[in-house]
């Protein structure tokens, strides 16, 4: 058997796949909370929760209505889109013109009373969600072996970051969109419907929440608490990040999953709480964030 | 008197006589845990009413402060006072690390960091081993004031807290209407400004930030002696929210909305416990209704009203 620093080659590739795919999760909920800030200029604290939305609709319309795990891949974040749209309209836009703060403490809101119907419904204890029988079973790699799942869920979720990258970056509405983060009127001067692209926007996001909520389904059990779990470190995330740049979001949120990875070899009590420390290391040297413009 | 005007000074009468009659009236260890959480909400409104910083990681100080109030009151045996001193001075140099790191950011940064600071000390208190973990610290020991005033009756306790959550409110209003507090102020409606009339903010806004976190660490182990019990529940970013949620609803930035907002929230805890998860539903709705509709809070509408500032 191969050891690397005296890890046994298996335990430190496993450990390092768990971390690849956390930080998949990880990249994919700091993109959205970095689009929807670059627009609407809140922090969405209901991310969390919308994410565990998606992996509940995902559970409801297979159980439900017998609908799959690859129609539900699409079905799942277009629901969740559209919750979040409606939710745009009515609750979130008239904030714009108050402080950012009540922003968040209105997601915070949302955040709880959506886990709390969730946990009333369902109960705190996971609901299963079997994995899609094509990706059962696991892939030799010579050096590991490799749970298919978990390799397509590291593989769709890169597509999915990149996609969106593509989308801003390189389209007409992307361009119309970073224009619009720079200076809204002067964009809706030019006659673009701002509010209409912000209530898209939320709904982007959402929905890309809602998406790696689907993937998330058959890895984790789908439980009310799991997007609390993970926003927390999420927020960490995007500190760390800045959210200045949609690539930048996406490395930090890869980079900082191996980080956590490669600590649960070499030092199990660290795991939970590196990402924090890593903050609290680039707060000291580089305050705006690896990647974050100057305020 | 201290900066109270005259409303004020009649509404902080008639708080000091509520809380004299209230315990022969209404069960006494209710009454403390909404004294301990007022406390608590009153030093989280001295950072986001007077500085302008939302922090959403004071669970943290409240939590740790009630650990270590907790430890020492049961295995160094050391008298009530010394306990909760010891839990403010906690809270104190638990904030003066933390703040450091934090103030290095404003606004919506602020709140992201405190929150998760506050997570790091909370998985902290998940593995050492002096908390207990799931368990936590239970059968804390209502140790003697001084050494020789018991306080096992709940209303000898009942006093005790009463006067640490007078003389945390007093501390409060003095600092906020000295000329440290007028800074504070300006900082809060203008950063730039105070930074070119001389005034280095940062240190003003973590001097700010310890003293809060030093009366939340009070008011953590105060609530540690008086249930004689320190759990994960303490420094769980929830905390964090309802001591928010309590200001909120009170009136940010009001001397006596924490106040309410303890209580009422308090109250509705109480009653609705039996619900399960429709506690947490009730308070996301709260939140979401004050901040769409209600954002001057109980307090603050009171206030407005009457045109007065309570």
């Amino acid at each position: 058997m191969i050891t690397i620093f005296g890890i046994p080659g298996p335990l430190l590739f496993g450990q390092l796949l768990l971390g690849l795919i956390n930080g998949a999760f990880y990249a994919m909920l700091s993109l959205g909370l970095a689009i929807i800030f670059g627009m609407l200029n809140i922090i969405n604290f209901a991310h969390g929760a919308l994410f565990m939305m998606g992996a509940f609709v995902a559970w409801m319309l297979l159980n439900y209505l017998g609908i799959g795990y690859f129609p539900a891949l699409i079905l799942a974040p277009v629901i969740v889109g559209i919750f979040g749209l409606i939710c745009e309209k009515t609750i979130i836009s008239p904030l714009y013109k108050l402080d950012h703060l009540y922003g968040l403490l209105l997601t915070f809101g949302m955040a709880l009373v959506i886990e709390g119907l969730f946990r009333n419904a369902y109960g705190s204890s996971g609901m299963p969600y079997r994995i899609p029988d094509v990706f059962q079973g696991a892939t030799d790699l010579g050096f590991m072996f490799l749970p298919n799942y978990r390799g397509w869920v590291v593989i769709a979720a890169l597509i999915v970051c990149l996609a969106t990258w593509a989308i801003i970056e390189k389209t007409f509405i992307g361009a119309r969109l970073r224009a619009a983060t720079e200076n809204a009127p002067l964009v809706q001067a030019f006659g673009v419907n701002v509010p209409r692209l912000i209530t898209l926007t939320y709904g982007a996001g959402v929905a890309l929440a809602a998406f790696a909520g689907v993937l998330a389904a058959p890895i984790y059990s789908v439980n009310p608490n799991m997007g609390s779990n993970f926003i927390i470190t999420v927020f960490a995330v995007v500190v760390i990040g800045g959210m200045g740049s949609i690539l930048g979001s996406i490395v930090t949120g890869f980079a900082l999953g191996v980080i956590e990875g490669l600590t649960k070899v070499f030092y199990p009590q660290g795991s939970a709480t590196v990402i924090f420390l890593v903050m609290v290391i680039v707060l000291i040297v580089r305050p705006r964030g690896l990647f974050g413009k100057a305020a | 008197m201290w900066g109270f005007s005259r409303a004020q000074a009649i509404a902080f009468v008639v708080m000091v006589a509520l809380i004299i009659v209230c315990p022969w009236v209404l069960y006494p260890v209710f009454l403390m845990k909404v004294l301990c959480f007022a406390l608590f909400a009153c030093a989280f409104n001295l950072m986001i009413g007077y500085v302008g910083l939302l922090s959403f990681g004071h669970a943290a100080f409240f939590g740790m402060g009630s650990y270590i109030a907790a430890w020492t009151a049961k295995h160094w045996g050391i008298t009530a006072e010394a306990a909760i001193l010891l839990g403010g001075a906690t809270g104190a140099i638990l904030g003066l690390v933390l703040g450091y790191i934090a103030i290095r950011r404003q606004g919506l940064y602020f709140a992201m960091i405190t929150l998760g600071l506050a997570q790091m000390v909370y998985f902290f208190c998940l593995q050492a081993p002096f908390t207990g973990g799931e368990d936590g610290i239970q059968q804390v020991p209502r140790s003697p004031l001084f050494g020789v005033i018991s306080m096992q009756p709940d209303m000898h306790i009942y006093w005790l807290v009463a006067v640490v959550f007078l003389l945390g409110f007093l501390l409060i209003h003095r600092v906020v209407h000295s000329p440290f507090g007028q800074v504070l102020k300006a900082i809060r409606e203008n950063e730039p400004r105070a930074t070119s009339l001389g005034y280095r903010t940062d240190d003003y806004k973590l001097i700010a930030f310890v003293l809060s976190t030093f009366l939340a660490g009070i008011a953590g182990g105060t609530k540690a002696l008086v249930f004689g019990i320190a759990t994960l529940t303490d420094v769980h970013y929830s905390m964090s929210g309802e001591v928010v949620l309590m200001v909120l609803l009170g009136g940010l930035g009001t001397i006596f909305g924490p106040v309410m907002g303890a209580l009422v929230l308090s109250a509705m805890e109480n009653y609705l416990a039996q619900f399960g998860a429709w506690v947490t539903v009730t308070q996301g709705a709260i939140f979401m209704i004050c901040v769409l509709a209600f954002r001057r809070g109980i307090i603050g509408e009171i206030g407005a009203k009457l045109r007065i500032q309570l």
